[in-house]
């Protein structure tokens, strides 16, 4: 089949925040309309809407993309919302790029969307939800958990010491002093994050990204549709790759060391945007930067190596050792990510996504990567330990 | 570009700014379906059920009804020993509702052994009275079983792993 090229043309955020006042629906509007007015467009002109929101648990409305539809601009249009846990933010945008690169519709808002504060008396409560109903609830589990147990398996299996995963803490929080939605932007050093409270061995405080409410929007055009509507490719970034892929339930029958399915998704969207090296120097050459998810430290490091980016157990030094700073050889999460700018999980993740746009477009302010950027990845993970989403987008004016 | 958004205090949220509460009163019943039934029967009567695939000729733990590599149907159940290995575990000091505890519980993977191809198990916890500084991953561990009148045919039928001494 032919695939027509897809281009992002606009984004639009929410502040991330503990609690907001406003409610889902008026969140996702606030994101929806900023993109569309960035665009230069109106909901007159869009063709159909997407929504990304993570489970229904943490509103306690039922089919919550119904709910949303307004907010997300979606009313009598073909409205849908794809769900793949953590994993959505990314994969909303891939359902905007099928949908337009199919010939189906030629301009598509998608927003991405969570409120995690309406829940009490923490959204643990839903969390947990996530756990086997049968043989692992009754144990009384708590979603860190499952994060400490896989980053103990990461740690020991490649003798990592927890300075060099603590040094994404220091990194990412602070490169989120410079983003405007962010909720905890901080400058640590390296003994703050290690003194930080324990909860899950090895999991302290200052590991984990907050829970958050927020909305990130897209609009999306068809090449045909950027012409005629005479946007500057300045404002484009072109989607040339994406990839999914989904693991079993069953993670404690997986060696948690390496999560295979993002190599898997990451293969898939380096094939389809005609990179066939898929070795750690040429995908870093090819590529400008990256935006792992990073819901914990260990977890962006853990990505970068399903990722193809570093090799097994080698992403923790880079990071160490400055490799992945936002000035760095290969910078890596450049937006302050989920551990800065803070986890609203579909809207977290969507946020990745318009931070690569936004670094291909020149507009990351302060954030900018001080060298020339001309292909992004973003990338989400989610449910138990068993989704990768992964986009990778080159700037408007790159062959 | 204009970041809106309008943040609230906990004290604003709970105190101040209208909400409308709800509290759903909802219940379930899972029915255990054919291969986990088999393995809570199991541990009722102090065995652990796993399943293997005549396909891979693996032997996983849980078993399961069918191979999800190979999709052809798993037919035969295997008893397994009830002792295993720590693939990975943690000192948690953070309950189930976030509350937090003074003396941590510790989560572990266990791999049950007889389990073949690669090693597969599942979630429990381990004896809290085993020293902290002796506790890796690769411990050799052996289920302590609730006593057989207080078994429901549950995970907790078993009520921890502990040491195995060599």
């Amino acid at each position: 089949m032919k695939k027509r090229k897809v281009g992002i043309v606009s984004v639009g955020l929410t502040k991330f925040m503990r609690r907001a006042k406003e409610t889902p629906k008026e969140l996702a509007y606030y994101a929806a309309k900023t993109a569309l007015d960035e665009a230069g467009i109106t909901r007159k002109d869009v063709d159909a809407a997407i929504i990304g929101s993570a489970p229904d648990a943490f509103d306690g409305v039922h089919q919550k993309h119904e709910y949303l539809t307004d907010g997300a601009g979606g009313v009598n249009l073909p409205t849908m919302r794809g769900y793949v846990g953590g994993g959505t933010g990314v994969f909303s945008p891939i359902q905007g790029w099928y949908s337009i690169a199919s010939g189906m519709h030629d301009v598509v808002l998608v927003t991405t969307e969570e409120k995690m504060s309406s829940v009490l008396p923490s959204a643990q409560a839903a969390f947990n939800t996530i756990f086997d109903n049968m043989i692992e609830r009754p144990l009384g589990p708590n979603l860190v958990w499952i994060f400490a147990l896989e980053m103990r398996r990461y740690m020991e299996t490649y003798g990592i010491p927890k300075e060099h995963i603590a040094a994404v803490s220091v990194k990412n929080k602070g490169n989120a002093l410079d983003h405007p939605s962010a909720m905890l932007g901080q400058k640590l050093t390296i003994e703050d994050v290690l003194n930080s409270e324990v909860l899950a061995e090895p999991v302290h405080l200052l590991d984990i990204s907050p829970v958050a409410d927020g909305a990130v929007s897209f609009v999306m055009m068809s090449e045909e549709k950027i012409k005629e509507f005479g946007i500057s490719l300045d404002d484009v970034a072109w989607v040339e790759g994406v990839g999914w892929n989904v693991d079993t339930t069953m993670w404690t029958n997986r060696d948690l060391c390496y999560p295979k399915y993002v190599e898997k998704a990451a293969k898939q969207a380096y094939t389809m945007a005609g990179q066939k090296d898929h070795s750690p120097e040429a995908l870093r050459k090819w590529l400008s930067f990256a935006e792992p998810y990073d819901p914990f430290n260990y977890k962006e490091l853990h990505h970068l190596e399903g990722l193809q980016l570093f090799e097994k157990g080698k992403a923790p030094l880079a990071a160490y050792e400055g490799v992945t700073a936002r000035d760095g050889d290969f910078p890596v999460t450049p937006s302050g990510g989920l551990l800065g700018v803070g986890n609203p999980i579909a809207a977290a993740a969507g946020m990745k996504v318009a931070e690569v746009y936004l670094q291909l477009t020149g507009k990351a302010e302060k954030r900018q990567i001080p060298k020339d950027v001309t292909r992004g990845l973003a990338q989400a993970w989610g449910d138990l330990m068993q989704v990768g989403t992964v986009i990778i987008l080159k700037g408007g004016r790159v062959n | 570009m204009k970041v809106r958004g309008t943040k609230l205090s906990h004290d604003e949220y709970m105190n101040q700014v209208i909400s409308v509460d709800h509290h759903p009163e909802i219940e379930y019943a899972w029915a255990t379906g054919i291969a986990i039934s088999k393995f809570l029967e199991g541990l009722k009567q102090g065995k652990i059920y796993g399943a293997k695939c005549n396909d891979c000729n693996r032997i996983v733990c849980p078993p399961r009804i069918f191979c999800e590599e190979c999709f052809s149907p798993m037919v035969e159940y295997v008893e397994l020993p009830d002792t295993g290995v720590v693939n990975t575990f943690s000192l948690a000091y953070i309950r189930t509702d976030a509350s937090r505890r003074e003396k941590p519980e510790i989560p572990a993977v266990i791999d049950i052994d007889g389990t073949t191809l690669t090693p597969s198990g599942f979630l429990h916890l381990l004896d809290e009275n085993i020293p902290h500084d002796q506790i890796k991953v690769g411990m050799k561990v052996k289920a302590v079983w609730r006593p057989e009148a207080e078994r429901t045919g549950s995970i907790t039928d078993i009520m921890y792993f502990t040491k195995l001494e060599d």
